[in-house]
């Protein structure tokens, strides 16, 4: 079969509607760390990121983050509609720089854990989850 | 050619999760780090012909999801059972009466799950659970019937199965039981739907094997009632039922009705000497 | 209030001087997304626990700020320094403005 240049312009312009969401979430996900990091760099590494590399269900999908001397950690979600998972905020009494959750992830994407370490430097770790869709809905 | 070759590339992707997930695994089950659970089997004598072991559903998720139901704490299902205890003493009804006024506590129904269905000789009919209970509520309490894959329901059942958890499904098939018993076997090889399926067909013939996303697992009853990922809530076995004979694009069968009381009955003895399992918690 | 909201909590009962315990939480709550459409293809308003907070004796654990992205029935595991005896104090944050509220006594052993 050949493509016409008026199929191809047309797959072009869908391609470029398909991608529109996911880049808004980008954005949305890219306010989010700068209203966190102040837009200070952040370094790779330091911080710890568990999740599963095979989710069975995005509804319920459990994740760890822990980051020696972090005050707080944000996690997000970067393939979600709205990218904000939770911030967890270490008190004085916190007995090790880490927290377990449950998340829901809209499909297969990117999890971000970012730290604000104690002396005010940013550190990041990132993840990525394939989401499975049975299709079995009982 | 090259489309081909991106095509042939495509399907190596796709083939990649089937193999992480292939088959069922040898993980053993511990609740609490001390409640034991007999998750595999040797198939009982009336399934000699079709399967050598009986396996739980268990074995068939992720990693992540088994270990929600390795400590009660973890395993979402025991806010239904915390809301059924509450359920349990509170009179309900024209005739004043909890739970508790006729059974006292909830141990009092250790064992009952492992036998249910049953046959009832008053009512002369196979029984499950859920008709138990809500011929409680309507004959003794004088209160309202529960609807039958509702909350309610799935939470009570939830705290009664858990009475049981550990001791071996153990349900009757002779005797008065046999005749609704060999009706829920000929449902359970009748295939239905536009996609011409029946249970066997899935969990019998295809078992550990994918069918896409999903892994099928052999079909137990013996952890339900199940938390599901999917809907964060208890489900019950009528409504599971409900959901695969409508994916086989079926006419369903009603929950509670005399088709899916015997197809629980016969699927519950594919189950015997698995343990009750219930609350599970499942993908 | 929410329905059928209720807290559970799983604390050790003691714990030595200065040790570091795991606590874990469980919360009913449906997490409503804000995502979700009715039958009638409307939207489902948005209605959540949006901020969890653990003291212990008035000192700070850990804080969570959390998103709709947050599970049903919102589950969270720490860990917690107990530097003497005293009570722990667990509270959630509703959209609708209740709040829910546990407290679990330590001893120190």
């Amino acid at each position: 079969m050949e493509f016409s240049r008026r199929d191809t312009l047309a797959l072009g312009l869908g391609a470029a509607a398909l991608t529109v969401l996911p880049i808004r979430a980008l954005a949305a996900a890219d306010d989010a760390i700068a209203a966190f990091t102040g837009g200070a760099d952040v370094a790779e590494g330091g911080v710890t990121l568990t999740a599963p590399e095979i989710a069975e269900n995005g509804n319920t999908v459990p994740i760890s983050v822990e980051a020696e001397g972090a005050a707080e950690i944000m996690v997000l979600a970067m393939g979600n509609p709205t990218p904000g998972v939770a911030t967890f905020k270490f008190g004085e009494l916190a007995g090790a720089h880490s927290a377990s959750t449950r998340i829901r992830l809209a499909g297969t994407q990117d999890v971000v854990a970012i730290a604000k370490m104690a002396d005010g430097s940013f550190a990041k770790a990132s993840s990525t989850v394939k989401v499975t869709i049975g299709g079995c809905g009982g | 050619m090259k489309f081909k070759a991106r095509t042939a590339f495509a399907a190596l992707l796709l083939s990649v999760p089937a193999v992480a997930f292939a088959d069922a695994d040898d993980d053993k089950l511990v609740i609490n780090g001390d409640l034991e659970i007999v998750t595999k089997a040797p198939a009982p004598a009336h399934l000699s012909d079709s399967l050598d072991e009986i396996m739980s559903g268990w074995h068939f998720r992720s990693d992540e999801t088994q270990a929600l139901e390795m400590d009660d704490f973890d395993n979402p299902g025991m806010i239904f059972v915390d809301q059924a205890i509450e359920a349990w003493n509170t009179v309900e009804g024209a005739a004043g009466k909890s739970c508790a006024s006729c059974h006292e506590g909830p141990e009092n129904m250790a064992g009952v799950r492992a036998v249910y269905p049953k046959w009832n000789e008053t009512a002369g009919e196979v029984r499950t659970l859920e008709m138990q209970v809500n011929d409680c509520r309507t004959s003794r309490m004088e209160a309202d019937a529960w609807k039958y894959t509702g909350g309610d329901m799935a939470s009570m059942v939830a705290l009664v199965t858990l009475q049981s958890r550990g001791m071996p499904v153990n349900v009757a098939i002779d005797g008065p039981a046999q005749a609704t018993w060999e009706q829920g076997k000929e449902l359970y090889y009748t295939r239905t739907g536009q996609l011409d399926l029946s249970c066997a067909s899935c969990h019998e013939q295809n078992y550990g094997n994918m069918i896409r996303a999903d892994h099928l697992s052999q079909g137990q009853i013996n952890g339900f009632p199940a938390y599901r990922l999917k809907n964060s809530k208890l489900n019950s076995v009528h409504a599971r039922f409900k959901g695969c004979v409508r994916d086989t694009r079926a006419e369903t069968f009603k929950p509670g009705g005399p088709e899916f009381t015997a197809l629980e009955l016969y699927v519950a003895s594919r189950g015997n000497g698995l343990s009750v399992e219930g609350p599970s918690v499942r993908n | 209030m929410a329905e059928g909201v209720k807290p559970r909590v799983k604390a050790p009962k003691k714990a030595s001087a200065g040790e570091a315990v795991t606590i874990k939480t469980l919360i009913s709550h449906q997490m409503e997304s804000g995502q979700r459409k009715n039958k009638d293809g409307s939207i489902i308003p948005r209605s959540i626990i949006n901020r969890f907070t653990c003291e212990f004796n008035g000192k700070s654990v850990i804080e969570v700020v959390m998103e709709a992205a947050i599970s049903t029935n919102p589950y969270f595991e720490f860990e917690a320094v107990i530097p003497e005896a005293g009570d722990m104090v667990f509270t959630w944050y509703d959209d609708d403005g209740s709040v829910y509220t546990e407290t679990k006594s330590v001893a120190i052993s």
